[in-house]
């Protein structure tokens, strides 16, 4: 077909057209994904007991942390959703966030004493924390990813590890409903590495499953 | 990337897509002295395919196809410029790339410039070029010797593999596809004899060799 005639085809079919509302759109298939990483939380790994959890400031320092990450990775996921998009400020946010709970971690560690070091780090899941929050971001990021391939990102690695970010402070917050630990520099260090994984895994996903 | 690092000199050349983004962010482009005339052409060109773009996202038709009448040079200079050879891989670009804008239009936000838009698409359809292009050449070893066999395949396995390949499309589509690039019908007598308008059977025919040749490089990567 000539070019010509293609335009022509095209202009004949130019109907109104509303902006697509991707940032909603995101919001909705990450709660339909972490619906359904709440359902393994749930029936798989139990809920740890919620009214004593609720009172102690580290659950909310859990789940400020994680929602924070999060909320970077949608602002970032939504931009890189559309050609032309840059990730802006957003990524500031996350390492912002990420820099003052490892503040927060060292400072609690600091006032340890030495032989307390180990369980306050590591506590009693250390091995299983970032493989759970691993696992509870894939459907976050399966979700995410049916939006995004209906939008048109076209930089795929990183629109991939945004969404990866997006998951993986979803699944972190979800986990959070199971795992018991408490110490900040736990959370430092496993809840981040655990969703640092998931933005790795996204960057290499990117690629095969948000391609257009 | 390093396709992105290729695309930063031809910025000063003029003329291109580059050029056309830069205008669109009113960077200062060392064209001015030199080439006012070409400047006083090109330089408004984001206001104008903005405007327009808003028109054809209400809905105005000639408003849209104006934007994209205006938008084809410069997809073409763009393409040309970095694939070389006889032009015809750059013109599939072009059609490729007019088409994503037009399926993907709705994500444009109205608020901002519509160039950068149009060369994030540009240049996504471009690395999938490479992308595709680049597996390609890497087909492994013990592939050779299907890929010579295809080469010297009788007529009638060729034929086989195209009707199996024509199989997979709905039938309608199938129809105008066979009636258009092997039984030799003009587009207005292939819609006429499909019972659609001349319009649809382009669109049609379009998407269906866009769809076959992404499941035939699908095969092949």
């Amino acid at each position: 077909m000539k070019t010509a005639e293609l335009i022509e085809a095209l202009a004949a079919s130019g109907t109104p057209v509303p902006a697509r509302p991707v940032m909603r759109q995101l919001v909705l298939s990450a709660l339909v994904g972490g619906a359904a990483a709440a359902v393994i939380v749930v029936f798989g790994l139990g809920l740890r007991p919620l009214d004593a959890a609720v009172q102690s400031r580290m659950f909310w320092m859990k789940a400020g942390y994680t929602l924070i990450l999060a909320a970077a990775g949608w602002l970032v996921s939504g931009r890189l959703a559309r050609p032309g998009g840059v990730a802006g400020w957003a990524p500031a946010l996350a390492a912002a966030g990420v820099l003052a709970m490892a503040v927060m971690g060292a400072m609690d560690l600091a006032h340890t004493s030495p032989t307390d070091l180990s369980r306050e780090w590591l506590g009693e899941s250390w091995r299983l924390c970032p493989w759970y929050i691993l696992g509870l971001a894939v459907p976050v990021y399966l979700a995410l990813a049916v939006v995004m391939r209906r939008t048109a990102p076209t930089r795929l690695r990183t629109a991939g590890a945004a969404a990866g970010l997006f998951s993986g402070g979803v699944a972190g917050a979800i986990y959070g409903l199971h795992c018991p630990e408490s110490a900040a520099a736990f959370v430092a260090t496993w809840y981040t590495l655990g969703i640092a994984t998931s933005v790795a895994l996204g960057w290499l996903a990117g690629p095969r499953l948000l391609r257009w | 990337m390093s396709a992105n690092r290729s695309l930063k000199p031809s910025f000063v050349r003029g003329g291109d897509l580059v050029t056309l983004v830069a205008l669109g962010h009113r960077q200062c482009n060392p064209y001015t002295a030199v080439n006012e005339d070409w400047m006083g052409r090109v330089a408004n060109v984001e206001p104008r395919l903005k405007a327009l773009m808003l028109r054809g996202l209400d809905g105005e038709r000639a408003a849209y196809g104006e934007m994209l009448r205006i938008l084809t040079p410069f997809l073409r200079a763009h393409f040309r410029r970095r694939l070389g050879g006889d032009g015809a891989e750059a013109e599939d670009l072009v059609q490729e790339t007019l088409l994503a804008i037009h399926l993907k239009r709705d994500t444009y936000e109205r608020a901002q410039p519509v160039t950068p838009w149009i060369y994030g698409v540009a240049r996504y359809k471009l690395l999938d070029y490479f992308r595709r292009s680049g597996a390609r050449r890497t087909i492994p070893i013990e592939e050779a010797g299907a890929l010579f066999a295809s080469e010297t395949a009788d007529e009638g396995a060729v034929r086989r593999d195209v009707m199996t390949l024509l199989a997979r499309l709905p039938g309608r589509q199938a129809q105008l596809l066979r009636d258009v690039k092997l039984a030799g019908f003009s587009m207005e007598e292939a819609a006429e004899r499909a019972g659609v308008s001349t319009t649809a059977a382009k669109v049609s025919v379009h998407r269906s060799m866009r769809r076959l040749m992404r499941e035939v490089g699908d095969e092949d990567g």
